[in-house]
């Protein structure tokens, strides 16, 4: 197939990419924010919240050593959700619209 | 004390600080043992570079492996790209140092993959082909995208690169005293030959079975640390804190502080934050830099278009995720353990960033320094760090030849017509051309203060970077304009925040410390707290920053008194023992004057930094805060002051071709 026989003006405002596009992003976003907003809390919880993160909680483990090591299960619960969402519905939708790019005009 | 010296903006081996070890850390005796691992490490490296060979004649097989590798396979050969020396022996060196602060590192580098993950990894796949450049040019003027593009690959990568490479020459002399000048030149040799005759497909494997060693040597490592307390999390926290040698690290640290704290205190504090990053508002600028320069790293892009499509390269992430993030777990018990069973003081005597503690504690762990195991322990976590360093360089140079032959020699110069003979040769000569730049500034950069330069490397991608990237792949105004502005403003910005930051040697402050450790110095008055004068002063010195307060201290006497003192005294010592431990002193104390010394002989008559000034102006030692939105602001500001037709006409098809993966460069045919 050549390159110029897409229509992708109309491959763009076709509902079925619109759909994918508005789902991908709103999730897309929320992890996106999720995560940093989770990150950015250990500097500033260190710098500013010392006592609490000083906390012994088992034997010498800590508040502070807890909560980086939470930050690691988080990245990876984060990855392993987008990986299935993409995985199972992403890639189905874009599936679709993929077979059925060269009919949309 | 000397540890503002090795405050560096990222952890990596800093080679101004290195304490010097005579001869390396292997004796002679066992310096075949070394030499055997470390060649079967070469040599193994040597046949998949001559296997690879075989397999590389087209440009998509020297830049992208034929997008023939696996996410698996990927996800390894990225984190053999990633754990670079800095991260491998320069955080378990910062964990063995600092403790708790060390770690806070780790947790930044293994964030920042979420970012490649969600918005980066995917759609630069499905509408790029080799490097930056032809992602950019996709919707922006090719020309003037490629060229900008490639510009930043060079830069970003010969900041990297010379880091590893002095980094490289400096871990190489301090294990087996091998001459700095040889070592770099072989990294260099062998870089080349990975990358010059293996392309992609040997850098790719060089980079997965480096990491695999890595990754096997961390496991041993831990497992033999934490064996003795039963695998027990507690249990070997508890005897971190009960241990003498980091109790006496942290006193050292804290300093008059330490005198009201019981000894369980000071073991306890080093599991606590505040060791080692004290300023907040540095550490969210790093964090910044961290979570979104990775994912503007030329060298890391690229590996994205070794696989066959997108969800190959969702999976590679997803891998490298689980890969990086585990062995940045081990960090923990690998610098903890450093600290434990080898004692931080120790660490600091091979050198002072930390740098060795990894290997040390490999020797330590092995039965020694007199015992075979443990020199065969040591050599083969060094080979490993070798290894680490020479598939990393190998990384930087395919990225930065890429840029040089397809984006502007193909692409700019010949206009895209290049035969398919013509563009492998051109990626074959730019590597060798690369190579040898790298070899050359990494001799040139002997005993320089390189610590700053994987900091400016992050700080350059995270700020020219990723907006131009970011923003052409999902904002419909981006043009040509933009990307320009901002990838030139971003990264000048954060390069020049970072030549007028403390990462930078300032002679006086390396004057007046010399002259406190020869002379000593006066009683001071003790300083009350001092409050900010705005935002703007905790970034820039033209007025008040927020500063503790500061307790009087006693006048402390210089090394040179110190060691008349001493000799006057071991001359009546009758007790072995004690005269012993009196010239073991007596030798550290002559050091410390020696290096005293060198440092005034050095910087004599200098009293400015090389960019002239006498101080640091920006306090921070990350530029991101700063540059990372202004680079974002000028791709904005400058695509809403240009007009480019193409960008906009190019919107819906780059839009749907990144989400869809319609049209993507496909495998080639095996």
């Amino acid at each position: 197939m050549s390159k110029s026989e897409m229509n992708w003006a109309a491959i763009d405002a076709d509902p079925r990419f619109q759909a994918l596009h508005a789902k991908k992003t709103r999730f897309l976003w929320g992890l996106m924010i999720l995560s940093m907003a989770y990150y950015f809390l250990l500097p500033i919880g260190t710098a500013y919240y010392a006592d609490f993160f000083k906390t012994t909680i088992w034997g010498p483990f800590n508040v502070g050593l807890l909560f980086a090591l939470s930050q690691f299960v988080v990245a990876w619960v984060i990855a392993a959700v987008y990986a299935k969402r993409a995985n199972t519905e992403f890639d189905a939708m874009a599936q679709e619209i993929i077979n059925d790019a060269h009919n949309i005009k | 004390m000397n540890f503002k010296q090795i405050l560096s903006s990222l952890p990596l081996l800093a080679a101004s600080s290195l304490a010097f070890a005579e001869g390396g850390a292997v004796a002679d005796e066992w310096k075949w043992l070394t030499f055997l691992v470390f060649g079967g490490i070469i040599a193994l490296t040597m046949y998949i570079t001559f296997w690879a060979s075989k397999r590389v004649h087209s440009t998509t097989e020297f830049y992208a492996a034929g997008r023939s590798i696996s996410g698996a396979q990927n996800g390894w050969a990225i984190a053999g790209d990633y754990l670079s020396a800095a991260s491998f022996l320069g955080i378990a060196g910062l964990i063995s140092l600092f403790g708790y602060d060390g770690f806070m590192y780790s947790v930044g580098f293994l964030v920042a993959y979420i970012t490649v993950l969600l918005v980066i990894a995917e759609p630069c796949r499905n509408i790029g082909k080799y490097t930056l450049g032809d992602i950019l040019a996709f919707r922006n003027n090719p020309k003037a995208s490629k060229t900008i593009a490639a510009i930043s690959t060079i830069t970003v990568s010969i900041f990297y690169l010379t880091a590893q490479m002095v980094g490289g020459g400096v871990l190489i002399k301090t294990l087996i005293g091998i001459d700095y000048e040889v070592s770099v030149i072989g990294v260099g040799i062998l870089m080349l030959a990975y990358v010059v005759f293996g392309g992609m497909v040997a850098t790719t494997w060089v980079q997965i079975v480096k990491a695999i060693l890595l990754v096997i040597a961390s496991l041993v490592l831990v497992a033999l640390v934490w064996a003795p307390y039963g695998f027990s999390l507690p249990g070997f926290l508890d005897g971190v804190v009960h241990n003498d040698g980091i109790q006496k690290q942290v006193a050292k640290l804290i300093g008059n502080a330490a005198a009201n704290m019981t000894p369980e205190e000071l073991g306890q504090r080093f599991l606590e934050p505040g060791l080692f990053l004290k300023n907040p508002i540095d550490q969210i600028s790093l964090g910044m830099a961290l979570v979104l320069g990775t994912a503007g790293l030329p060298h890391i892009l690229m590996r994205f278009f070794t696989v066959p499509n997108a969800k190959e390269a969702r999976k590679s992430v997803v891998w490298a995720m689980a890969i990086i993030g585990g062995f940045y777990v081990l960090t923990l018990f690998l610098g903890m353990g450093a600290a434990l069973n080898v004692g931080p003081a120790n660490i600091i005597a091979l050198d002072k960033g930390g740098n060795m503690a990894a290997p040390i504690l490999a020797q330590y762990l092995g039965g020694g320094a007199d015992s075979m195991m443990g020199n065969f322990f040591l050599a083969f976590v060094a080979a490993v760090a070798f290894a680490t360093i020479v598939a990393v360089v190998a990384g930087l140079v395919l990225a930065s030849a890429s840029a040089m032959a397809h984006d502007i020699y193909v692409g700019v110069i010949r206009g895209n017509h290049a035969s398919a003979e013509e563009q492998v040769k051109a990626a074959r000569i730019s590597s060798v051309i690369v190579g040898i730049v790298a070899i050359v500034i990494g001799i040139a950069a002997k005993g320089q203060n390189v610590a700053h330069l994987v900091g400016m490397a992050f700080a350059v991608a995270a700020s020219g970077n990723l907006p131009a990237v970011f923003l052409t792949l999902y904002w419909k105004r981006c043009n040509t304009g933009g990307i320009v502005l901002g990838m030139l403003v971003g990264s000048f910005s954060a390069i020049g925040l970072v030549m007028m930051s403390p990462n930078l040697t300032y002679p006086q402050a390396v004057i007046k410390e010399a002259k406190a450790v020869l002379e000593g110095t006066p009683a001071k008055e003790a300083v009350a707290a001092k409050e900010s004068a705005g935002f703007v002063c905790e970034l820039f010195a033209v007025c008040q920053n927020k500063e503790g307060a500061k307790p009087a201290t006693e006048a402390k006497p210089g090394a040179i008194e110190k060691l008349a003192k001493l000799n006057a005294s071991m001359a009546t010592m009758a007790d072995p023992a004690a005269l012993e431990k009196a010239k073991k002193d007596a030798g550290k104390l002559e050091k410390e004057i020696k290096k005293a010394q060198d440092d005034l002989k050095k910087f004599e008559g200098q009293t400015t930094s090389i960019v002239g000034l006498e101080k640091p102006f920006f306090r921070l030692k990350n530029p991101g805060i700063l540059s990372i939105p202004l680079g974002f602001l000028c791709v904005i500001v400058g695509s809403l002051l240009f007009r480019d037709k193409r960008a906009e006409e190019m919107w819906d098809e780059l839009y749907v071709r990144q989400n869809t993966g319609i049209h993507a460069e496909g495998a080639t045919a095996h």
